[in-house]
């Protein structure tokens, strides 16, 4: 079959071209792309086959890839030398870390760790990604050129570890694409805490999809600081299989980013295992950040936690869609949801989607959503107190993120999460 | 200080005030009792300068100044403070920063030098030592998982840290046991001065046994139809309202 043969699907021309590109570059780069041929091929398949996914298919009704699919982008070939600007925004936190630019490992950048291991050189591929059900994960196993294997091994304290990407940005008419493509296997009883921190300048795609394999007691705590460039696309896949009694906790913070999309499936595979997908969405202008969860519970007594927060201005368009699943043997599911959102302006827009598919008996399982200005009531309180208008409406958005950010239990990724919202206002403010 | 003059107001056009006449000096303490119904918390909600309250006639002069036209913020800075009947929770706002942001505004706004966190933990914790309150009030977020008789005496502390030149306490006395209604009543009386007044807002003559007014002011149908000395709110304790009522038409 050649590569440039056309997806299937009715989707509109733009799709269709969006897809065949990605298709011709992989058809001029597969020779020298590293790592498993065979997984990348059936990745190419996968994507030949489905292509782009448009707002027709039920898991992208509220995000149009248009943009971004109407975008050429350039796998980029050499590697840009000074990263100094971006890497002092990465936040300061004492720990080892891996550092990528555009996608790839850079070893002078990177502190690698003692307590975890760490393979580079290659796509991390895993066995939990499933490019045949998502498109851009098809898309990132066809040109994945880079990642990181991370492991702990069992019953082992690995700390701290950042895992960051620095986007350069390409030229304005051909904006570098990267899909890096990582792996973080704790075996039984292994513990870490993973701040991974996206960044960039000007225009790029960032496709990665990270793999997360969580042995029987094992706890990950994993921070995601989506912070890209305003002119960026960030579309990324996680997978996290969850064995029993082991905890995925999980909070992402979304600022960045033209097009944003946070895809996260987890899994919780084993009996009393936890999975927590928080996260905030906190952006302003056109932007358009998407959260997507699915969880699935495959075991019994298992609790999966997701509070998702969205403050949206100017023109900024939200979506959280989250989808449990109870398998018919996951008695005692204790699943909740709940979604949370201001719209600060009357343009904003937010759409929430909760989805649940269960199939045992004994479960609890809860969903929420509100959606609202600020409270008047409350303005009023803080104004008759000799607060200014202004500055009262900051401390209500503050205080409705802060509601978010107070439960994360790692003091120092807390911290930079805190300072990137800080950070966020500063610039609201100029 | 404070002077009302044919004050009429209302809300969604329904006129509630019609035409109030108060004028509170200086160093004093009024009170203003009533029926429910009388207006009372929109004469408290007008004064502070809430929304949604609208002033069809009348003036409201602070110090000379016209306080109808007035910012809220404006009002709290001039020395105005609202107890609020129904203080508000504030999800995610720590009491302390709450109170720093808001000291620290009257404080900028008068030419005053901001107090940083130690100056003004220190300050918050000996007023919250004076009103018996637990220090951990503090660390909580504002009025969030309150008791009806902490949210009051939290308004108390609110007061006693932002020391306004005129207090409005609108039926702080509801809801509270004797032993809060004391601490508030000493937490009003401390800040009485020849400089400062306040005009309490009850339904009740109980509080006005700790906190003894010069006035006593009663309010029926968005008028002012009797003012007396502090011995009117005993007879009104006695007779009820609806004797003072039927005696004024």
């Amino acid at each position: 079959m050649s590569a440039l043969a056309h997806p299937r699907g009715a989707g509109p021309a733009w799709l269709r071209e969006g897809a065949e590109a990605f298709l011709s570059r992989y058809a001029g780069l597969r020779a020298r792309l590293p790592g498993d041929a065979l997984r990348r091929e059936a990745g190419a398949a996968a994507f030949r086959a489905h292509g782009l996914p448009g707002v027709r298919d039920e898991a992208w009704h509220y995000t149009s890839l248009r943009a971004f699919a109407e975008t050429r982008f350039a796998e980029p070939l050499t590697p840009v030398a000074d990263c100094g600007a971006l890497m002092a925004r990465l936040p300061a936190i004492a720990a080892p870390r891996l550092v990528f630019v555009d996608g790839r490992f850079r070893d002078d950048l990177s502190v690698v760790p003692g307590q975890v291991a760490v393979r580079v050189g290659g796509p991390a591929y895993g066995a939990l990604a499933r490019p045949e059900g998502e498109p851009l994960v098809a898309l990132n196993t066809m040109l994945a050129e880079d990642g990181a294997t991370i492991e702990v091994a069992a019953g082992a304290a690995g700390g701290t570890l950042l895992l960051a990407s620095l986007g350069t940005g390409g030229p304005a008419e051909r904006p570098a694409a990267f899909h890096p493509r990582h792996a973080v296997r704790l075996a039984a009883g292994a513990s870490l805490t993973l701040i991974e921190v996206a960044i960039g300048n000007g225009a790029y795609l960032h496709n990665p999809v990270l793999e997360i394999s969580l042995g029987a007691g094992a706890r990950l705590e994993h921070l995601r600081l989506q912070d890209e460039s305003h002119a960026a696309f960030h579309l990324s896949t996680l997978y996290a299989d969850i064995a029993e009694a082991a905890t995925y906790d999980s909070f992402a913070l979304v600022l960045g980013g033209r097009l944003s999309r946070l895809d996260v499936h987890a899994r919780l595979g084993g009996p009393r295992a936890t999975a927590h997908l928080n996260a905030a969405q906190v952006l302003g202008g056109s932007q358009h950040g998407d959260f997507t969860t699915v969880v699935r519970h495959d075991a019994a007594s298992c609790a999966s936690r997701q509070t998702v927060k969205n403050v949206l201005t100017g023109r900024a368009h939200g979506v959280f869609q989250g989808k449990i699943e109870v398998a018919r043997d996951a008695q005692k599911t204790d699943g909740y949801q709940m979604s949370q959102a201001l719209l600060l302006s009357p343009d904003a827009e937010i759409n929430c989607k909760p989805q649940l598919e269960i199939f045992a008996d004994d479960v609890k399982c809860s969903h929420g959503a509100t959606v609202g200005e600020l409270d008047a009531e409350q303005i009023f309180y803080l104004r008759s107190r000799g607060i200014g208008e202004s500055t009262a409406r900051a401390m209500l958005v503050r205080a409705f993120l802060a509601e978010a950010l107070d439960p994360i239990s790692d003091d120092a990724g807390r911290a930079a999460l805190e300072a990137a919202v800080e950070d966020w206002w500063r610039r609201q403010a100029a | 200080m404070l002077e009302i003059k044919g004050l009429t107001a209302g809300i969604d056009g329904k006129p509630i005030l019609h035409g109030i006449d108060l004028v509170v000096p200086d160093g004093e303490v009024h009170a203003i009792m009533g029926p429910n119904g009388s207006g009372k918390s929109t004469l408290s909600y007008v004064l502070a300068g809430r929304d949604g309250y609208a002033v069809t006639g009348g003036t409201a002069t602070f110090d000379g100044h016209d306080l109808l036209a007035m910012a809220p913020e404006q009002r709290a800075v001039a020395g105005v403070f609202l107890a609020f009947q129904y203080p508000v929770e504030l999800p995610g706002v720590g009491n302390a920063n709450f109170l720093r942001t808001a000291l620290n505004a009257l404080r900028r706004a008068r030419g005053e030098a901001e107090l940083d966190a130690m100056q003004f933990l220190k300050l918050a914790r000996a007023e919250a030592k004076r009103l018996s309150m637990p220090e951990d009030m503090l660390k909580r977020n504002v009025n969030v998982g309150f008791s009806g008789g902490e949210k009051k005496r939290n308004e108390v502390l609110q007061m006693a840290i932002l020391r306004p030149r005129l207090a409005i306490l609108d039926e702080t006395d509801s809801g509270l046991d004797i032993d809060a209604l004391r601490i508030v009543a000493d937490g009003v009386n401390a800040l009485r001065g020849p400089t400062t007044s306040a005009l309490v807002i009850t339904h009740y003559q109980r509080l006005l046994d700790h906190i003894v007014p010069d006035r006593v002011h009663v309010l029926a149908g968005g008028r002012i139809i009797r003012s007396g000395g502090p011995e009117l709110a005993h007879e009104l304790e006695a007779g009820g309202y609806a004797a003072v009522v039927a005696d004024a038409a």
